[in-house]
């Protein structure tokens, strides 16, 4: 199945972020080895040179690193992906209050409909771990 | 240097200009799109990079060659139009291409049909639209060529077989050699495309990386060739 892409953002930013939501979310576990650049770049549907781009900035800020001939691999520290994690929330959050905002919820409105949303619901499901 | 470059390359038929002192130059380890409308002179840049064609004036190098026996060693070519014969199995093809091109990976193209179960007893003539197009474009990535014109190599066949055509280019990529594929389906083919070429009356307006435009202007090709290509 190809990846889908939106027109905002550069492709390879748009992988990066896939991919670290693939991390945090346990759908590649810590210390796992990532496919090929070549395969990778292939299930995503995209140029090999975009791949490897996604894949050197997700190395600058430590979620994979390579080894010369082995690859890449999803990092050990649980600390440097419990931030990627904080960073991706931080995003979603802000996402969710811009759609409020335009809805014309003030940020407290906002909060006080999450608040009552998730009492109707009695806590909302629990997100695809696979994405 | 460039694989592909062009100076001044302009090509008139009679009183009609298809290309007009275009200036151009394609590196290598590229995969680039050329996009335009219909005559443009997409294909008439690709056939004069063949030698199908000669320029009216200016010229067009190949690794530093103008287009001849040389050249036609180091570009692999897909035509808009089949030009394999109907009555020739996959078998006889590739015997075909082994003869023609000293840089045909016959054993790749064998892979690559079996994984498609094209059997090489298969015929072209026995073969859907679909097929017919995935077979010519292994023949033509099987070759371990340094500049790839792929015209067209999307148009006419349904999504599956266009996502397979694509994942053949990706599989195939190498850092050594220029991919130029010449379309009108921008969406399909933009995730694959480093840099993009906008052609339009025989000129050159724009040839920018694919992450220029949507990290500057925000939007995705498409949306760009939407806008530049406005019909009014």
């Amino acid at each position: 199945m190809r990846w889908e892409f939106h027109g905002d953002a550069p492709i390879h930013a748009q992988v990066t972020e896939r991919i670290e939501r693939m991390i945090v979310s346990g759908a590649l576990k810590p210390g796992e080895r990532l496919p090929s650049v070549r395969s990778f770049a292939l299930e995503a549907g995209i140029n090999p040179n975009t791949m490897q781009k996604a894949l050197n900035e997700l190395e600058r800020g430590g979620l994979i690193y390579s080894q010369r001939t082995a690859g890449n691999f999803v990092t050990n520290d649980p600390q440097t992906i419990a931030a990627v994690r904080e960073s991706l929330a931080a995003q979603t959050i802000r996402q969710y209050l811009r759609g409020m905002t335009e809805l014309g919820y003030s940020p407290e409105e906002a909060e006080a409909r999450l608040r009552a949303q998730l009492q109707s619901e009695g806590g909302i499901e629990h997100a695809n771990p696979e994405l | 240097m460039p694989i592909l470059s062009c100076e001044n390359l302009t090509k008139q038929y009679g009183a009609v200009t298809a290309l007009d002192g275009v200036n151009l130059n394609i590196e290598p380890g590229r995969i680039v799109g050329l996009l335009g409308p219909n005559g443009s002179g997409k294909t008439t840049l690709i056939k004069i990079a063949n030698g199908l064609l000669t320029p009216t004036s200016g010229r067009i190098l190949i690794n530093g060659m103008e287009p001849g026996v040389e050249t036609k060693k180091l570009v692999s070519f897909l035509p808009e139009r089949t030009y394999l014969a109907n009555w020739m199995s996959v078998k006889q093809l590739l015997n075909y291409f082994q003869d023609f091109y000293e840089d045909f990976d016959r054993e790749r193209a064998a892979t690559m049909l079996a994984h498609l179960n094209i059997p090489e007893t298969q015929r072209i003539r026995q073969m859907s639209k679909g097929t017919r197009e995935k077979v010519q474009l292994i023949l033509v990535m099987s070759r371990r060529a340094r500049l790839y014109l792929l015209d067209e190599p999307i148009g006419g066949v349904d999504p599956a077989a266009r996502d397979y055509i694509l994942n053949t280019i990706i599989g195939n990529y190498d850092p050594q050699a220029a991919v130029v594929i010449s379309t009108h389906l921008i969406a399909d083919v933009e995730p694959l495309l480093d840099e993009v070429v906008f052609i339009q009356n025989g000129h050159i307006l724009r040839h920018t990386p694919v992450d220029q435009i949507r990290e500057e202007m925000g939007k995705s090709v498409d949306a760009l060739f939407r806008e530049e290509f406005r019909c009014l």
